[in-house]
């Protein structure tokens, strides 16, 4: 191999992490003043490829900090430590409207960070990279136990974190999905929680409020859950569900509740029925742009009381997550109606509401990509359509960042007994 | 049921084995004595522990790395003393010796809290909580490449991306083998490193002499991803022999640089490797036996030679060289070493190439960073195959110090003369 070549260095510490943890991507040994390009590739799971890049230039010690440095271009720019993780594209010639999301959430996911010489916003593939690293990026802390869950009707899967236990439980319900997704509650074990994601979607079966209600009891029943320490934790129909569970406490005592993007709106019956029962009376709200996306933050609107949940119920800590660029969900608005509300009943001392401009409707975990725009199926629909979920990188990005470390922080404060003003905690 | 409460955490919970990791447990009542513990299950089913006695703040936290142990395996602020205090539990088999064989899956660490200051009776109580941490030798995307060509055996591991890489011959000593980890390790770093098999414990062929390891060495330069004039060579033991031998005689090995640690310059490679085991076996009566009847070998190289054919000419030697000693090593008479390579680079007027590093009261197995530190271990000498236990040497926390201190100066060594600078070479171009 030829004499006299440079070697760029290009490190990413730590190379393996949890999909919420940060990474620095550190370049050392250029020339200075060099222009380069940072640039991240995964091959989704779906075989799709994404890509993200930034523009950088060498400082007089040869030097591209990514973590202390600001990106002059591309798809992301300023200083964005994780931009090359949430700000990642398709790249061109992908299918459209791909969305990048983990399935199989024991492997790790794989991103080659490289950096290429000048600023380039194409043709990666075409030109050689001056170096190159590889990043995992794992749901599953080590030692977790990912457990299928298939009795008393229940089913889902359970995620155990190592040790002893017994450990505060969390009941985590995602937007509506046949496929379950297990990111979520495999971070939150991650976290020393046991988490218990439960399906929405069984084929041949309605699944009703109560459906709910008996996996929570499931959580609580388990040998290795503190039984008066279990929260729930949803994201737009999961939230409406977590927000209903919530207000039941003739049945359930929940020790605190999160909901991110949902609304108050009183769910009787299965979520199929709901949501056809919504479209048939406001179809009309439903907007389509000149490509055929659709917004459906309207559908919900206006929310009479007698349509809602007995917020005036709750009697828990309740964390409300709102996105204001929400395109799916009128979160914004529910929100601050279901804050006058708690007003009211004189319980507004248990809500906190976090609301972040310019974030969408599918608050994910930590350094995932936005999902804006996707292929979606609700049940009121014949078809597939194009959603729009809103949102924009840069503010979603931060969104989700700074949400999670608040939502970890309050399932924490108040399902981890305090030693020091606990009558039952004893070590 | 008693209530778990404390709140055990390891970051990062999946790591290089020479990174650091923290170790917190939080949410414990204030001034509560707890004992750290960590358990390994090696690849050989043996278990290794260590522990640390603490006691939480005042907000019931326990930081391993900013607190005090008060006993256990190790004692004081030792950040990452339940990796390097680590030695077989109470009942296990005598002379063991830690050491990856599968480098492409990772340590598991099972890492656990437990109430009071215990001691012993790890497997009978329950601990409070555990975590687990994972401690790799390859970062993601490094490749393993097993080499059976001209003659040579070895395993290749070349670091991720399209290189050019700076290459490094690795190797080991007379315990013989193929022993992958720090190879494995240094691509992780950057650097494209073959480790070679030269002893073979069963059958090291008769005539193996300098022309393998010249072979090597060509086979590294040659590989389309390293940069040819970017090789340097690393020895442990007599691996160092062989890197001496290598940068003082051969034409055709020309290292960038050396690296010898617990080495010596006796028994230069003038003659096959099997001839040469021979010949130490011919001066058993030079071994000596402790109390515990343990081999201690460090006499069998004394009085250093002054006969010059009995030693590495290191005045011909035209690269830099590091030496990395302990100065408890009762396997080979290092520190004596060092001092007449020293003077024969003096008289020779090439000292200015030689740095050389000597630990105190670390022992002759210096490895990479937070691994257990290892005084004696089952061995089985070459020339009669008789199976005993060989004295290594050195004290945990000394030599625990050694490790790491040196290994972060032997990256650095190999990086300052095998990555080129960019502003001091005009004709370097990317």
């Amino acid at each position: 191999m030829m004499a006299g070549a440079v070697h760029p260095i290009l490190s990413v510490c730590p190379s393996r992490a949890l999909f919420t943890e940060k990474f620095r991507v550190l370049v050392e040994n250029l020339p200075p003043g060099l222009s380069v390009t940072l640039h991240s590739l995964h091959c989704s799971e779906m075989k799709d490829y994404w890509e993200a890049f930034g523009h950088y230039v060498a400082d007089n010690k040869g030097t591209v900090d990514v973590s202390q440095e600001a990106s002059l271009g591309g798809t992301y720019t300023g200083k964005e430590p994780m931009g090359l993780l949430w700000s990642m594209i398709p790249v061109p010639g992908s299918k459209e409207h791909a969305v990048l999301f983990k399935v199989d959430v024991e492997t790790p996911q794989e991103v080659l960070i490289s950096v290429f010489q000048g600023h380039l916003s194409e043709g990666f593939r075409q030109k050689p990279p001056l170096a190159s690293v590889v990043a995992e990026r794992w749901s599953m802390a080590p030692g977790l136990k990912r457990i299928r869950v298939q009795e008393k009707e229940i089913e889902g899967i359970l995620f155990i974190p190592p040790g002893p236990g017994p450990f505060p439980g969390v009941l985590d319900l995602w937007g509506y999905e046949v496929e379950l997704t297990e990111c979520r509650p495999a971070m939150l074990a991650s976290q020393g929680f046991v988490a218990f994601v439960a399906k929405y979607v069984i084929p041949g079966r309605e699944l009703k409020m109560d459906y709910f209600l008996r996996a929570f009891e499931f959580l609580q029943e388990h040998p290795l859950v503190i039984s008066n320490r279990v929260g729930l934790i949803g994201l737009s129909q999961g939230a409406i569900v977590v927000l209903n569970m919530a207000c039941r406490t003739e049945a359930i005592s929940p020790r605190c509740c999160v909901s991110i993007n949902g609304s108050h709106l009183l769910m009787e019956e299965s979520s199929v029925t709901f949501w056809k029962k919504q479209f048939k009376m406001k179809e009309h709200t439903i907007l389509r742009n000149e490509q055929n996306h659709v917004t459906m933050r309207g559908l919900t609107l206006p929310l009479p009381n007698e349509a809602t949940i007995n917020m005036e119920n709750i009697n828990c800590p309740l964390l409300l997550v709102v996105g204001e660029g929400d395109l799916n969900f009128p979160s914004a608005e529910c929100a601050e109606l279901m804050a006058k509300r708690m007003h009211t009943a004189g319980k507004e001392h248990l809500l906190t509401i976090l609301s972040y401009p310019g974030a969408g409707h599918i608050l994910h975990l930590p350094n995932s990509n936005l999902v804006r725009i996707s292929r979606y199926r609700l049940p009121c629909f014949d078809q597939h359509e194009i959603m729009l979920w809103g949102g924009h990188p840069k503010p979603h990005a931060f969104a989700e960042e700074d949400s999670w470390d608040k939502i970890l922080a309050f399932l924490k404060q108040h399902l981890y007994p305090d030693p020091q003003s606990d009558p039952d905690a004893a070590l | 049921m008693a209530r778990t409460i404390a709140m055990l955490s390891v970051h990062p919970s999946r790591g290089l084995v020479d990174e650091k990791f923290r170790v917190e447990v939080e949410n414990l009542p204030p001034a509560c004595p707890v004992t750290l513990h960590c358990l390994h299950r090696s690849e050989d089913q043996d278990h290794w522990e260590a522990f640390g006695h603490y006691c939480s703040d005042h907000s019931g936290t326990v930081k391993v790395s900013e607190d005090e142990s008060f006993g256990g395996t190790y004692s004081g602020r030792e950040h990452m003393g339940l990796l390097w205090s680590m030695r077989p539990v109470p009942g296990s088999r005598r002379g063991l010796r830690l050491r990856k064989t599968r480098v492409d899956f990772p340590m598991t660490l099972l890492i656990s809290v437990y109430r009071g200051h215990l001691t012993a009776g790890f497997r009978e109580l329950p601990p409070v909580a555990s975590v687990v941490a994972e401690r790799w030798y390859m970062a993601p995307g490094v490749k393993r490449i097993a080499v059976e060509e001209r003659g040579v055996t070895g395993t290749f591991f070349i670091p991720p991306g399209p290189g050019p890489f700076p290459g490094v011959l690795d190797m080991w000593g007379g315990g013989g083998g193929l022993v992958e980890y720090r190879s494995a390790l240094l691509a992780s770093h950057g650097f494209a490193s073959m480790a070679l098999k030269y002893i073979d414990p069963g059958d090291t062929p008769t005539d193996m002499a300098m022309g393998y390891f010249e072979t090597a060495f060509q086979i590294i330069q040659d590989h389309p991803q390293v940069t040819s004039d970017r090789v340097g060579i690393l020895g442990l033991s007599f691996g160092t022999s062989v890197a001496l031998t290598l940068a003082a005689y051969s034409q055709i090995s020309r290292p960038r640089c050396c690296v010898g640690i617990s080495g010596s310059h006796a028994y230069p490679i003038n003659r096959p490797v099997a001839e040469l085991f021979g010949e130490m076996g011919m001066n058993e009566k030079k071994m000596k036996r402790d109390e515990e009847d343990n081999v201690i070998m460090r006499n069998l190289i004394l009085p250093i030679a002054t006969d010059p054919a009995k030693k590495v000419d290191v005045g011909r030697i035209e690269c830099p060289l590091l030496l990395v000693n302990g100065d408890d090593d009762q396997n080979w008479a290092t520190t004596e070493s060092a001092e007449d390579i020293a003077n024969m680079m003096s008289v020779a007027g090439n000292k200015h190439l030689l740095t050389t590093l000597t630990y105190p009261k670390a022992g002759h197995l210096i490895e990479p960073p937070f691994t257990p530190h290892i005084r004696a271990s089952n061995f089985i000498v070459q020339h009669s195959k008789e199976k005993v236990i060989m004295l290594w040497g050195g004290e945990p926390k000394a030599h625990a110090v050694a490790q790491e201190d040196s290994w972060k100066r032997i990256l650095n060594f190999l990086k300052e003369h095998l990555c080129i600078e960019p502003t001091l070479a005009p004709q370097a171009k990317l």
